[in-house]
């Protein structure tokens, strides 16, 4: 049986991988799902503490966890699209002015 | 055992997945890519005992959340990373900021898998997980009734403030018809 070690490996590694996509990736959209991927890490830390301490509530943060994702996505994506529309462009490193 | 093996597909495909993600230079294949690593992050909550989480990660994350960065993606329409230096070159050997985010991931990485190999060893599951539905809404709307309510004024914010921000401006639309412009 999986131990709750190997769980916790398991989201390390998705974590980093979340976390060095936001570092090298040079693309908003990009960034944004790597946001994701490291929200699902944490997620699934949150599980498998949950079943591990038998308690339910592991599974009730997992759910608010995904309402700030949603309104998290939601924001972020009119931004880019905002952003879009001024440089035609969604690499990061083309909005450096504060005021255009 | 069977739920062994699943774990290690399961756990194996979403790494995987993962990688492609961020290894994706077409966002769409990015989007497309996550949502099988959704997939198979709901399998692991299956496993866990957790099946409203696996549901719910299903329904609302893959169903939801992804089509609106598919959306976003498609409308935009910009499918080209126009990065300055070349993508086929490594991370570690570029120049500039870029070479010091592949040390910071492979960082973390080092550092997560040495804080976790040193943790006492945990055993396997004792006893039986909470998975009933029930126990989740009763203890949602009594234990947590205060933040479910907090989580409907913040969704509400989340809509208001993306429709503000993703509505063009009239101002600038009235500058550029008075010059001419597009």
């Amino acid at each position: 049986m999986p131990t709750l070690n190997d769980y916790l490996v398991l989201s390390a590694i998705l974590f980093a991988i979340g976390a060095a996509g936001v570092f090298l990736r040079r693309n908003l959209i990009t960034i944004l799902l790597s946001i994701e991927i490291m929200l699902n890490a944490v997620n699934l830390t949150f599980v498998a503490f949950g079943r591990s301490m038998g308690s339910v509530d592991g599974q009730i943060i997992v759910f608010f966890v995904m309402t700030v994702a949603a309104a998290e996505a939601a924001v972020g994506l009119a931004i880019v699209i905002g952003l879009f529309r001024h440089r035609e462009s969604l690499n990061p490193d083309s909005f450096t002015s504060l005021k255009w | 055992m069977g739920s062994d093996a699943l774990f290690y597909v399961f756990g194996a495909f979403a790494i995987a997945a993962s990688l492609l993600v961020i290894a994706q230079r077409n966002p769409i294949y990015s989007v497309l890519l996550l949502i099988a690593s959704f997939g198979a992050l709901s399998g692991l909550y299956v496993l866990l005992d957790a099946p409203f989480v696996a549901v719910i990660q299903i329904i609302v994350y893959a169903g939801a959340i992804m089509v609106l960065f598919l959306f976003v993606v498609m409308l935009l329409n910009a499918p080209r990373e126009d990065t300055q230096h070349d993508e086929r070159v490594l991370p570690l050997l570029r120049e500039g900021p870029t070479r010091f985010g592949g040390a910071l991931a492979i960082a973390l990485v080092v550092e997560l898998l040495w804080a976790l190999t040193r943790r006492p060893q945990a055993g396997s599951f004792a006893g039986a997980g909470v998975s009933s539905v029930s126990a989740i809404g009763r203890s949602l709307f009594t234990d947590y009734g205060f933040a479910f309510e907090a989580t409907s004024v913040l969704i509400l914010v989340a809509m208001v403030g993306a429709v503000v921000l993703a509505r063009r401006d009239p101002v600038i639309r009235n500058r550029t018809a008075t010059r001419g412009g597009r």
